[in-house]
């Protein structure tokens, strides 16, 4: 492939041996690229990395999972703190339950949680207490390690009973040895420990095994005092039907409610999916805006890169001066700096992309996070770099090839 | 087949108008030895730039080989720098930090040269100019008088019409300077045309033809001088 009398290959090999005299000078005028593509590389890795952690924490919840929540409804879909909002009680939960109207509802689970402070004689913590009924562990697809979870009888009695989360047990039990039949004091009043759930896993926020369950009628009598529930989880047949799972509940509780206006419904009804599309775009829209300051520090890069080469052409204003007396032609000139300029952003644009996928791994080696690469990024990225190399070095290349041979030759 | 016909230059500096050449005309002719000799100032380096096609006159022609060079454009005019034109500058203008034959073999990339002949050739001409053994050293390694011996390798690579060299031995030691009109002579002898600028009689004498530049007009053109031939034979 020949341009003029040149081949490209050797174009390019001319390119690095100028580009290669002085290593620092190039090695610096390329920071600004491999920064800005690195950065947007590992950024929107990181942003597809979470949202597929998100998907996937949200899945193992169950994909048949519907939420009632007490209060108006919000296009945050983001669970209000306990307490908020009285329109849900253990009424609405069992007409569910037992209505002709409810067809496609195959489990229901009434809830109440708050946080509470829970002790042993040596060791305390902060966690949430829920309050819930033996259909719970169905709906939200809880195994037990060891003991069983809250029955219909503890809680037809109001046992004071617990079922703790393994986290929750080496808080309080840091000496090994089971908690099964161990007491343990929830606020002020002393419980028994009858059972401890598997790990679900998932750190921080919202830890699944950072919780204790107590039976819901002992935690709404006895420990919250509180009539109305936190909210109603229910699982449909299947996840098929679970719009209309939604909508019979709706219309179910609106009538029970004396609504007539489902858009003045005190309760709101969320499925999995409509949580994980909010979560979707909240972090889609943080990962583009980051992006977008990645993109700035490319452009800044950019201009880096013209900064550099038309120093470069400056100084070799004689050796162009003698290429165009020996015979070089305006575009062979222009093609030249071009070259230099394009490969400089590409080698920039290649370490980048190295740094971002290197950056991306270790941050998903740290958090436990999945490891997501997109090739369309790959791509984009390689682009993006090679356009800026040939918008910036545009200039720099047309005032070289417009240099006049005598002005050129005579230049100090 | 240089045919310079009432060439003038003026060049405007802000308000100031300097007359770098005034009505100048000659013609050169095949295998013929021309030196331009003038102090500095006269407009000699001047009119080496027009011939060169480096620079356009203000008026007047320059016909080139039956071409009329002010009518080319700056392609037409680079290729004539390529092909028909040789050049050979006062202060050598070598790349740096390449070898001396990659230096050689430049015009010949610019030239349209397949790349497997180029190496051969470039290795001919640097032998015929006795540097067959510093083919790979740079300019830093080499003395002025090497230097100018690769540029004029350079020069010779792809058979130009005339071999233009400015003020060829102003940055060399006199003793180096006589071997390197020994290559001109030489050159000369095996039919190459080569016209060459200096300030110095000297220098002067070594060509068949001297025309005498003063305040851009030509003030003696003669070949009535005894030609200095060179006494102390090239080394090799």
């Amino acid at each position: 492939m020949t341009h003029g009398n040149m081949e490209y290959r050797e174009i390019i090999t001319e390119a690095l041996s100028a580009l290669t005299v002085n290593k620092l000078r190039t090695g610096l005028a390329t920071l600004g690229i491999v920064i800005g593509i690195g950065s947007v590389i590992a950024l929107i890795s990181l942003g597809q990395a979470t949202q597929q952690s998100i998907q996937e924490r949200i899945q193992a919840l169950g994909s048949n999972l519907l939420t009632v929540n007490p209060g108006a409804q919000q296009t945050g879909g983001v669970r209000g703190a306990a307490g908020g909002g009285t329109s849900l009680t253990l009424d609405d939960a069992k007409a569910i339950q037992t209505s002709p109207q409810i067809t496609t509802i195959s489990a229901v689970s009434p809830e109440v949680d708050k946080r509470q402070q829970v002790s042993t004689g040596s060791n305390n913590t902060n966690i949430r207490i829920n309050g819930a009924t033996s259909s719970y562990a169905e709906v939200h697809k809880i195994t037990m390690d060891s003991g069983a979870f809250i029955t219909d009888q503890d809680d037809l009695n109001g046992r004071r009973v617990v079922v703790l989360g393994p986290q929750v047990v080496t808080d309080l039990f840091p000496d090994g040895g089971g908690p099964i039949g161990k007491a343990v004091r929830i606020n002020t009043m002393t419980f028994e420990v009858v059972g401890v759930t598997v790990s679900k896993g998932g750190t921080g926020f919202q830890n699944q095994d950072d919780i204790a369950y107590i039976p819901l009628s002992t935690a709404q009598k006895q420990l919250f005092g509180q009539s109305y529930l936190s909210d109603i989880s229910l699982e449909a047949k299947s996840p098929e039907v679970m719009t209309d799972a939604q909508n019979e509940v709706g219309y179910l509780l609106l009538s029970r409610h004396k609504l007539n206006d489902p858009t003045q419904a005190d309760f709101s009804i969320f499925s999995q999916q409509d949580i994980l599309n909010t979560a979707s775009s909240a972090t889609g829209t943080f990962t583009t805006l980051l992006s977008g300051i990645a993109a700035i520090s490319l452009l800044v890069g950019g201009i880096g890169i013209m900064n550099i080469m038309l120093v470069t052409v400056t100084e070799r204003t004689r050796e162009i001066g003698l290429r165009k007396a020996l015979g070089a032609k305006k575009s062979n000139i222009n093609l030249q700096f071009l070259i230099e300029s394009v490969i400089l952003t590409f080698a920039g644009g290649i370490l980048g992309m190295i740094l971002g996928i290197g950056t991306s791994f270790l941050v998903s080696n740290l958090t436990s996070s999945p490891f997501v690469i997109s090739p369309l990024a790959i791509l984009l990225a390689i682009g993006v770099s090679v356009g800026v190399g040939i918008l910036f070095g545009w200039y720099p290349a047309q005032k070289a090839s417009k240099l006049q041979p005598i002005e050129a030759l005579r230049y100090e | 087949m240089i045919k310079i016909s009432h060439i003038s230059k003026t060049y405007k500096n802000e308000e100031v108008e300097t007359k770098a050449l005034d009505d100048v005309s000659f013609e050169v002719k095949n295998k013929e030895f021309v030196a331009i000799m003038g102090p500095s100032g006269s407009g000699k380096s001047t009119l080496m730039h027009i011939v060169g096609a480096l620079d356009t006159p203000t008026s007047g022609t320059y016909v080139l080989d039956g071409e009329e060079v002010g009518k080319l454009s700056d392609d037409q005019l680079a290729e004539i720098r390529n092909k028909k034109i040789g050049f050979v500058f006062q202060a050598f203008n070598l790349l740096p930090r390449t070898s001396a034959l990659k230096n050689v073999i430049l015009p010949m990339v610019y030239g349209g040269v397949p790349k497997e002949e180029r190496e051969e050739r470039a290795k001919k001409y640097l032998n015929m100019v006795g540097l067959g053994d510093r083919m790979e050293n740079t300019s830093s390694q080499l003395s002025g008088g090497q230097q100018q011996r690769v540029a004029i390798a350079r020069a010779l690579v792809l058979n130009p019409s005339i071999i233009l060299a400015d003020e060829p031995t102003g940055n060399i030691a006199s003793a180096q300077a006589e071997e390197i009109m020994d290559i001109f002579q030489k050159l000369n002898e095996e039919g190459h045309t080569i016209v060459m600028i200096t300030h110095e009689p000297d220098i002067a004498e070594h060509a068949k033809r001297i025309i005498t530049v003063k305040d851009g007009k030509i003030v003696g053109d003669s070949n009535k001088h005894r030609q200095r031939k060179v006494k102390i034979p090239m080394s090799s």
